[in-house]
């Protein structure tokens, strides 16, 4: 056969360009890549994706309290100031002031203020609060802090006088958390009903297309309600996230189901998957090997658009007190303590948790927005 | 076995075939009516023949290729595949078992883009249809895979690259490679070089041609183009709106075509010649909606020489000359030549 080789030697206008040299090995997650690399937005948003979670997931060590260390003597105490200078003038180790209660006799609250007799100097790794790290090991230092019992709250305390900061780092984890088993469990329902759907078609397609309409049809927030009541008051900790991670992916698996289903009906009908038909592929070869390879790149996108939507989810349960209940802390348990409006005009510092939901959504959503452009033949880069 | 007269060298036959694609509307989806993208179609493939069949696009010669290896399944009609000696009847058959026999009948498409999965490289590619087929692995595969590629012109080393890195015509022969790969009897070609540049066109056409002299390959060539079809074919089918209206000899078609509709495509081929006065026989409208196809003659709304009986009768194709079938009233009694519009 080697000797047909004139064949290839009379083809001089088919060269490559050097572009094409450099790439021609390039898989298309690879060329994805190159693309997403160039989308700011979406790099950026990735960044703080990975910050997030890096920090929740290290989160006792990070956070300079306990979680539940109760100062009863600095009850909705607002932020402090972390100082470099002092009537002494320029310390080069930071630290803060002391905590003085005053109250307030016309309004019954209780007012701080700086007591700048006392000083914390700042350390990394003093002794603190002890802590268990995912039952792995007990420890009792954190990475920064004034020493155990000494005041520090960079974020206020809340009415029962915890440190917010420590509470917001150990509540991400389980909103963060959340969002991405959510995701998961909604993810492999969605892809397994809508490349069912999309691929066979007919009743089928059908069955399951109604069933998600009715799904849709239901109000969300009442049926959200409705499932969270089944959940057992009385359930440890783990099973209450298990339970509203699966309370969540129900809801939930409609929309990813829908998107893969149409990915899935444009990709069948595709010349290659065709082709593989042609070569007596049966369909579990053109499933697997060539309709969800080809989706994969969408799956991502879709997935990291659906895990901003699944983080409000939960943040609206645990608002509503139908979701992580104390001692579990969330971003949206911790939102639920500024749920009146003399909290929110009195000590707006506990709307910080919201802030750190919007961030992780919009990163969330940037990430997604640039892997989807990245992933986009179509696209004129 | 008994196959012992003329009907020894006949490798594929379809008799009346006809593939209706249902129009659904309204909510219950009631089917209101039917789009015949081919409307009975009846023809042999000799062994190692190419049969042409031209047509203008949506005329239905993709569907045709496609229905008669069940890729889209026909409405009706029969489907002959002569094989070991067997008839086999393609359209009673199976699914597993037509899956058996798909290695002898493959594909090649027309979009060389579009063809190849663009997440699978050059080698997974070529090598999906023995592997499928169970024929060969290891290294006994690379092997193959590689003397297929170099068969087809490229080099052992663009293996490991993915498609996007081919021009057009390089995707093309990876394709040609992929439908090699099987030893196949028939490749049914839709349009296989229209997507390519005209220099590179001729390339792949004379590689089809070498390899179905080395591989004693049968073509079904589909394309719109007559010019890109004389070239390659023995004999060709002109097809109009889901049906045959001539079939006959590449020679004779092009010495003396019988049909109205095969003279006005072929006037429309351009003549690389600056001096050459075009005499074009006007085609006038469109191709008519195959879901509201018109009375007796389906080309008659457009024929310069409809009489009264083509608007109510449907001529059947019947052989004017032997070994030149065509469907049309008057075929044989027009003389083109002398009623060639003038300019």
């Amino acid at each position: 056969m080697s000797s047909a080789q004139p064949v290839a030697a009379a083809e001089p206008t088919e060269s490559f360009e050097p572009e094409a040299i450099s790439t021609a090995s390039y898989s298309q997650r690879k060329l994805i890549w190159r693309r997403f690399k160039k989308h700011k937005a979406g790099v950026i948003g990735g960044y703080v994706v990975v910050a997030l979670y890096a920090i929740v997931l290290l989160g006792e060590i990070l956070a300079p309290h306990g979680v539940s260390h109760r100062y009863y003597k600095v009850v909705h105490c607002p932020p402090q100031r972390i100082h470099f200078f002092s009537d002494e003038g320029f310390h080069l180790r930071p630290f803060v002031y002391g905590i003085k209660g005053r109250l307030d006799r016309q309004t019954g609250t209780k007012k701080y203020t700086e007591d700048a007799s006392l000083k914390y100097p700042l350390y990394l790794f003093p002794r603190g609060d002890d802590y268990s790290f995912y039952g792995l090991f007990t420890w009792d230092r954190h990475l920064f802090g004034t020493g155990k019992g000494n005041p520090m709250f960079l974020l206020g305390t809340d009415r029962f006088g915890r440190d917010m900061l420590s509470r917001i780092i150990i509540g991400g984890r389980i909103s963060l958390t959340i969002g991405l088993f959510a995701v998961f469990i909604s993810l492999t329902l969605g892809s397994v009903l809508g490349v069912t759907s999309g691929y066979y078609g007919g009743t089928i397609d059908n069955l399951i297309q109604r069933i998600i309409e009715l799904i849709f049809a239901f109000p969300s927030i009442p049926i959200l309600m409705a499932l969270s009541a089944v959940l057992p008051a009385d359930w440890p900790s783990h099973l209450v996230f298990t339970g509203i991670v699966t309370v969540l992916s129900l809801i939930g698996w409609g929309g990813l189901a829908r998107e893969i289903r149409g990915k899935t009906l444009s990709l069948r009908e595709a010349d290659f998957v065709l082709a593989a038909r042609v070569c007596g592929a049966g369909d579990a070869r053109i499933i697997f090997r060539h309709l969800l390879p080809s989706m994969f790149s969408h799956i991502i996108v879709i997935a990291t658009l659906a895990i901003p939507i699944f983080i409000l989810g939960e943040s609206t349960l645990s608002f509503l007190g139908l979701g992580i209940k104390p001692p579990m802390t969330s971003w949206g348990l911790l939102l639920s303590d500024a749920m009146n409006i003399h909290s929110l005009s009195l000590y707006p510092w506990l709307l910080i948790p919201g802030v750190c939901i919007i961030i992780a959504v919009l990163a969330f959503n940037f990430l997604g927005d640039g892997l989807r452009d990245a992933a986009d033949p179509y696209s004129s880069r | 076995m008994s196959e012992s007269d003329g009907k020894a060298d006949v490798l594929f036959e379809i008799e009346d075939l006809k593939t209706h694609f249902p129009i659904k509307k309204g909510i219950w989806r009631k089917v209101v009516g039917h789009v015949k993208a081919v409307d009975g179609v009846s023809m042999t493939l000799r062994r190692g023949e190419t049969l042409g069949l031209v047509g203008e696009s949506g005329c239905g010669k993709t569907t045709t290729g496609r229905s008669m290896i069940r890729l889209i399944e026909p409405t009706d009609g029969r489907v002959t595949f002569h094989h070991a000696g067997q008839a086999i009847d393609l359209r009673s058959l199976e699914a597993d078992d037509l899956r058996g026999l798909r290695r002898y009948l493959q594909y090649i498409f027309q979009d060389p883009f579009s063809s190849l999965n663009p997440r699978m490289t050059v080698f997974d590619i070529v090598a999906e249809p023995l592997v499928i087929n169970e024929i060969s692995s290891g290294s006994e595969l690379e092997g193959r895979v590689e003397q297929l590629l170099v068969r087809v012109g490229l080099r052992p080393d663009h293996l490991r690259r993915y498609p996007h890195a081919f021009s057009g015509g390089q995707r093309q022969r990876i394709g040609i490679a992929r439908a090699l790969a099987l030893t196949p009897q028939l490749i049914i070609a839709d349009e296989p070089v229209s997507a390519l540049d005209v220099s590179v066109q001729a390339q792949v056409i004379n590689l089809m041609e070498e390899l179905q002299e080395e591989f004693d390959l049968t073509y079904l060539f589909v394309a719109h183009d007559l010019s890109v079809v004389e070239h390659i074919s023995d004999r060709v089918a002109v097809m109009y709106l889901g049906q045959i209206v001539e079939l006959t000899t590449s020679d004779r078609l092009y010495e003396r075509p019988l049909h109205p509709y095969t003279v006005a495509l072929m006037s429309a081929v351009p003549i690389a010649d600056p001096d050459h006065q075009m005499d074009r026989v006007p085609l006038e409208g469109d191709v008519p909606d195959p879901a509201d196809a018109p009375s007796g003659c389906k080309f008659h709304p457009r024929c310069a020489y409809a009489q009264d009986i083509c608007k109510t009768d449907d001529p059947s194709l019947r052989e004017i000359e032997p070994g030149h079938e065509a469907s049309c009233h008057f075929a044989g009694e027009i003389d083109f030549e002398t009623l060639k519009i003038e300019h």
